[in-house]
């Protein structure tokens, strides 16, 4: 299945990419599908990054096909 | 007011001082009102290790930010009996000094506007998907964190 994932704040920075198209095999958690990503990047909390599922920050939920997917560092508006 | 439709909420840069006044005078022929509060974003210059914030560049998962926004305005419309609510969050870069978050809510009496002024401010600082790259006098940076 494909999934688009987006980045932002300092996960895009440690990406080097705004987002991708992502090629996911078998079942995967949107948690296991966050450490999957983030494995390899130099961030030092990866526990503060969040991750979104279609806008969603549940993240027991099973990706699906053509989910829109979204790393979310700490959040710092205002 | 028509407190369902969804209302845009970035602006790009720094909002300007006069959008301010401009908001006021807009609810002057709202009578029913007795008690508007706002409440302004400023950016401030921030030490770290001996350098110096001179601005602020924010990014935001703009999809889901609008959809946020608009879940604490009906959640504020729930709580608080509220005549109108405004807020405004800059986008891209704001300098020192600047507003980049412009709460504003009005209704016939000062507590419940304060309160609910306040309920925005703290839900947008703690559930908005917005980034905010502060930038230091020597082009450095560092991720801000909402406390």
């Amino acid at each position: 299945m494909k999934v688009t994932v987006k980045y932002f704040g300092l996960v895009a920075e440690a990406t080097e990419k705004s987002e991708e198209v992502m090629e996911l095999k078998g079942e995967l958690t949107a948690i296991a599908l966050k450490e999957q990503c983030l494995k390899g990047l130099t961030i030092t909390d990866k526990d503060s990054v969040q991750i979104a599922v279609n806008q969603n920050l549940d993240d027991s939920i099973t990706i699906k096909d053509g989910d829109e997917i979204a790393l979310l560092p700490p959040f710092a508006g205002g | 007011m028509d407190r369902k439709k969804p209302k845009k909420v970035f602006v790009q840069g720094a909002i300007p001082p006069e959008k301010i006044a401009n908001s006021v005078a807009n609810h002057q022929s709202k009578t029913n009102i007795g008690a508007h509060s706002i409440f302004l974003g400023q950016i401030r210059a921030d030490e770290v290790d001996g350098k110096t914030v001179i601005a602020i560049d924010y990014t935001a998962y703009e999809e889901m930010a609008e959809k946020v926004f608009h879940e604490i305005r009906e959640a504020a419309f729930a709580k608080f009996d509220i005549t109108c609510a405004h807020i405004y969050h800059s986008l891209g870069k704001v300098n020192v000094g600047e507003l980049c978050l412009f709460v504003f809510t009005s209704s016939a009496h000062r507590k419940i506007a304060i309160e609910a002024t306040n309920f925005f401010v703290e839900e947008i600082k703690a559930k908005v998907p917005v980034f905010g790259k502060e930038i230091f006098e020597d082009e450095t940076h560092q991720w801000k964190v909402n406390k």
